[in-house]
């Protein structure tokens, strides 16, 4: 029986048919001896009574409902106000609870290391005195003067943390990229999981799913923690959004919605007295803690973007006088830069004395003369990747790319070579995905959210991204990616 | 009693509630005057029948711009679908929902849900059928989804100061277009029937009452003939009369009293003096003074209402107001 067939479907590893044969990938849902892994076995006897157009009815429910619920994204470069909802796909990936618990550890182990460094970068910058870093990451354009020797509120600099993971083997995981600016799409990990309850309420009693719904609450009570040392009573926190046509405003008034906090824009406030205000309908409150969902650049155009009309003028100077606290810090980002990456698991050594529990993608610097020079000579199996850019551009991944792209990406990296990375292209782990044809493996990543306040934690489910084009390993939403329920199992 | 809210988020739910209703009486006099071009007679011309629905919404100038002519289907295409027109049933729903979805975290989910399915549906209308032959229908379907939205406001939303800035919206709009209808067609209406109680166009005045839901009313609170004079009294007098002026400025001064802070003073004085020449007037009175005089005074007033709880709750300028808490 074949993922393709018209009817009925069963998981078997010779129904799989690779198009891509560059990538022999490991299929969440197939064992090592092809059968189905213990995990998906319920799954797959369930999903051996449906037929496909069930499946196709359900996928059809869900998109109307998220349509109704408005639970959509703005496309940059697309009209102003143009709302696309981005593909979810209803079969789950499940996670046992053992590879959760690896995962989960490691990424509250890598944010651990990932906040005192940045504590140290912007104090007393041991990391560089012991030689471990080069001097060269305070020339970094992410590393913000600014911060120098200014105390936020418990040592905490990334609050809320997307820690963005691969597989490529049963035992196998590499992290991709640590999140640490404004990460996105929580959202749809807790909107997927409702709607899955809403479409298939029969897998929640026969799986021992965790849940995930208290992340909201779990945010919340840490950026409560968060307040200044010296605020008085009940501290107010309030949700930054650059407004409603930003692309993940529907997650900004979600979440502010679920924390029961004001959703304020750069217009709802101002400075006065070494303090932030909003304007409401009985005059000014005074604001303790601002989970901000807008980049460093546009927070006050007094501090960096002049141009900016996003942000709240004075901001910056209350934050450095601890008048107010920003979630995340300013000067997150030299962290997570892709040439700070490779230095992680050296962090955790330095900082925690531990072994990092999860690896990094062995990553060539193009800085460096040799590791260019294997680069260069292996473009087409190769991923690179600019140093600085985010949501899938300014990538090529070799292997999918035709001869004209890899030149053409070739003469960029000459140009520039400071400006990327390259790393092994690698076979993404595949998940059963329901598509125009049937159900067929598709790639698939994962973004736990890690929470950092008096502890750091994460809540036992992730963001599930998959691409939904046949061989495609890009999973972004802007590329055309699509996101899947992320069941943990407890037992 | 509510707790100080964002006064961006105020402003917003204030004017998606009103473009609601705005929508809703769009729809309401489209359809009265569509049905009354179903029984007209050949004595009145069809631009007399349709100009009269421009003057209400003030889009005189802007329909010449955009039309050679006042014909039904230009009017109807107009007052329905036009975007030029910032007051065509489209352009409301548009401002209501995007309104809405600036500040959908202070709604309820039914209430986003709602508005958001408003509007995608109504993209989905098919616009040539609604010219054709669909327009009550379609009128019939804005006024019944208003009636959703407002029923699901009032089932749903957590009654903090959301909830009463978005009454407070329906209510300031209701009472303009309520009294522009009365105006215009009292207007239009007397010159050609001076001798009140006289001969008067029985469709003319029935389709007014129609148009505010009234007709039925009408009939039982008075048990007589439609007379000019009645009409006038149910729809500017009547307290128990829920789109009459006098129950929309009842709902007001209510309303304000329900707003938490000390911002609003003006506001309730404003109120309480409109109010009260609305409970304590009399039907005779206002007709020996003019009804035109009347209506425009009330709409001065209801307008400076307007402008000023926008001034005191939502505009919110940090200088003009005294700081609630005295940290710093």
């Amino acid at each position: 029986m074949s993922w393709h067939a018209p009817c009925k479907y069963t998981i078997t590893m010779a129904s799989i048919d690779y198009k891509n044969k560059l990538l022999t990938a490991f299929d969440e849902s197939i064992d090592s001896k092809k059968g189905v892994r213990q995990v998906y076995a319920p799954y797959a006897d369930w999903l051996a009574g449906k037929d496909f157009s069930q499946l196709a009815q359900k996928s059809r429910d869900a998109e109307l409902l998220f349509r109704r619920v408005g639970i959509t994204f703005a496309v940059y470069g697309e009209e102003e106000g143009a709302e696309r909802l981005i593909p979810f796909d209803v079969i789950p990936r499940i996670l046992a609870a053992s590879e959760w618990g690896k995962l989960s550890d490691g990424a509250c182990q890598r944010v651990r290391a990932l906040n005192m460094f940045l504590n140290d970068i912007y104090h007393g910058q041991d990391i560089i005195k012991a030689g471990i870093m080069p001097e060269s990451i305070l020339t970094n354009e992410m590393y913000r003067p600014e911060m120098q020797g200014v105390d936020v509120p418990g040592g905490v600099y990334a609050h809320i943390a997307g820690i963005d993971i691969v597989r490529t083997e049963a035992d196998t995981f590499y992290v991709l990229e640590d999140n640490l600016r404004t990460p996105s799409g929580v959202s749809y990990m807790l909107e997927d999981r409702r709607m899955m309850m809403r479409l298939f309420p029969e897998l929640f009693r026969q799986y021992p799913i965790a849940p995930v719904d208290h992340y909201p609450q779990v945010l919340l009570e840490n950026l409560r923690a968060a307040a200044p040392s010296g605020t008085t009573g009940d501290p107010t926190v309030v949700l930054m959004t650059p407004g409603a046509y930003n692309s993940a405003y529907f997650e900004h008034a979600f979440l502010a919605q679920q924390m029961g906090i004001e959703l304020v824009e750069g217009r709802d406030m101002f400075v006065k007295d070494n303090a932030v205000f909003m304007r409401t309908t009985e005059g000014p409150k005074k604001i303790d803690v601002i989970y901000r969902r807008i980049d460093d650049d546009f927070i006050d155009p007094l501090a960096f973007r002049q141009d900016s009309m996003l942000g709240v003028p004075g901001l910056v100077s209350v934050y450095r006088n601890g008048g107010v606290t920003l979630a995340n810090a300013i000067g997150t980002g030299v962290a997570d830069d892709k040439a700070t990456y490779t230095f992680v698991p050296d962090m955790i050594k330095f900082y925690l004395g531990e072994e990092p529990i999860l690896s990094n993608v062995p990553t060539y610097k193009l800085s460096k003369a040799d590791d260019r020079k294997y680069v260069l000579d292996n473009l087409a199996e190769l991923v690179v990747k600019e140093v600085q850019g985010s949501g899938g551009y300014g990538m090529l991944v070799g292997p999918t790319s035709s001869k004209a792209q890899i030149e053409e990406f070739r003469l960029r990296i000459i140009a520039d070579p400071d400006n990327y990375i390259a790393q092994p292209t690698l076979a993404l782990s595949t998940c059963p995905t329901l598509v125009e044809q049937g159900v067929a493996p598709r790639h698939v990543d994962l973004r736990p959210y890690v929470l950092s306040g008096k502890t750091t934690s994460v809540v036992p489910g992730a963001l599930c991204r998959v691409a939904m084009n046949e061989g495609s390993l890009v999973v972004n939403s802007s590329q055309g990616g699509g996101t899947k329920d992320t069941w943990v199992l407890q037992c | 009693m509510g707790a100080a809210m964002l006064s961006r988020t105020a402003d917003h739910l204030y004017w998606m509630a009103r473009y609601i209703e705005r929508a809703e009486n769009m729809a309401r006099m489209l359809d009265v005057t569509y049905r009354m071009s179903l029984v007209q007679n050949a004595a009145q011309s069809e631009a007399a029948l349709w100009v009269p629905l421009l003057h209400i919404s003030d889009t005189v100038d802007d329909f010449n711009k955009a039309y050679d002519e006042v014909t039904a289907s230009n009017v109807i295409y107009y007052i329905s679908m036009d975007e030029r027109n910032p007051s065509s049933i489209y352009s409301c729903l548009r401002a209501a929902r995007e309104n809405a979805h600036a500040v959908r975290v202070a709604m309820s989910l039914e209430m986003w849900e709602n508005i958001n399915s408003l509007w995608l549906e109504f993209l989905q209308l098919d616009k040539l059928v609604i010219l054709d032959s669909g327009l009550t229908e379609f009128c019939d379907w804005v006024k019944s989804r208003s009636h959703l939205f407002r029923g699901v406001t009032y089932g749903t939303m957590l009654r903090d100061d959301g909830f009463w800035f978005t009454r407070l919206g329906g209510f300031i709009e209701r009472a303009d277009d309520m009294a522009r209808l009365l105006d215009v067609k009292y207007h239009l209406l007397l010159p050609s029937a001076s001798d009140v109680g006289g001969a008067v166009d029985y469709y003319e005045w029935s389709a007014l009452l129609r148009s505010a839901s009234a007709y039925l009313a009408y009939l039982k609170v008075y048990r007589d003939a439609v007379v000019p004079l009645r009409v006038a009294e149910l729809l500017v007098l009547r307290k128990d009369m829920p789109r009459s002026l006098h129950a929309c400025m009842d709902e007001l001064t209510t309303i304000l009293e329900h707003l938490s802070g000390n911002a609003g003073r003006e506001c309730k004085r404003l109120a309480g003096e409109i109010h009260s020449t609305l409970k304590y007037g009399l039907i005779e009175d206002i007709y020996k003074e003019g009804l035109h005089e009347f209506l425009e005074a009330f709409l001065r007033q209801n307008n400076r209402l307007g402008l000023e709880i926008q001034r005191a709750y939502l505009n919110s300028p940090e200088l003009e107001l005294p700081m609630t808490q005295t940290q710093g």
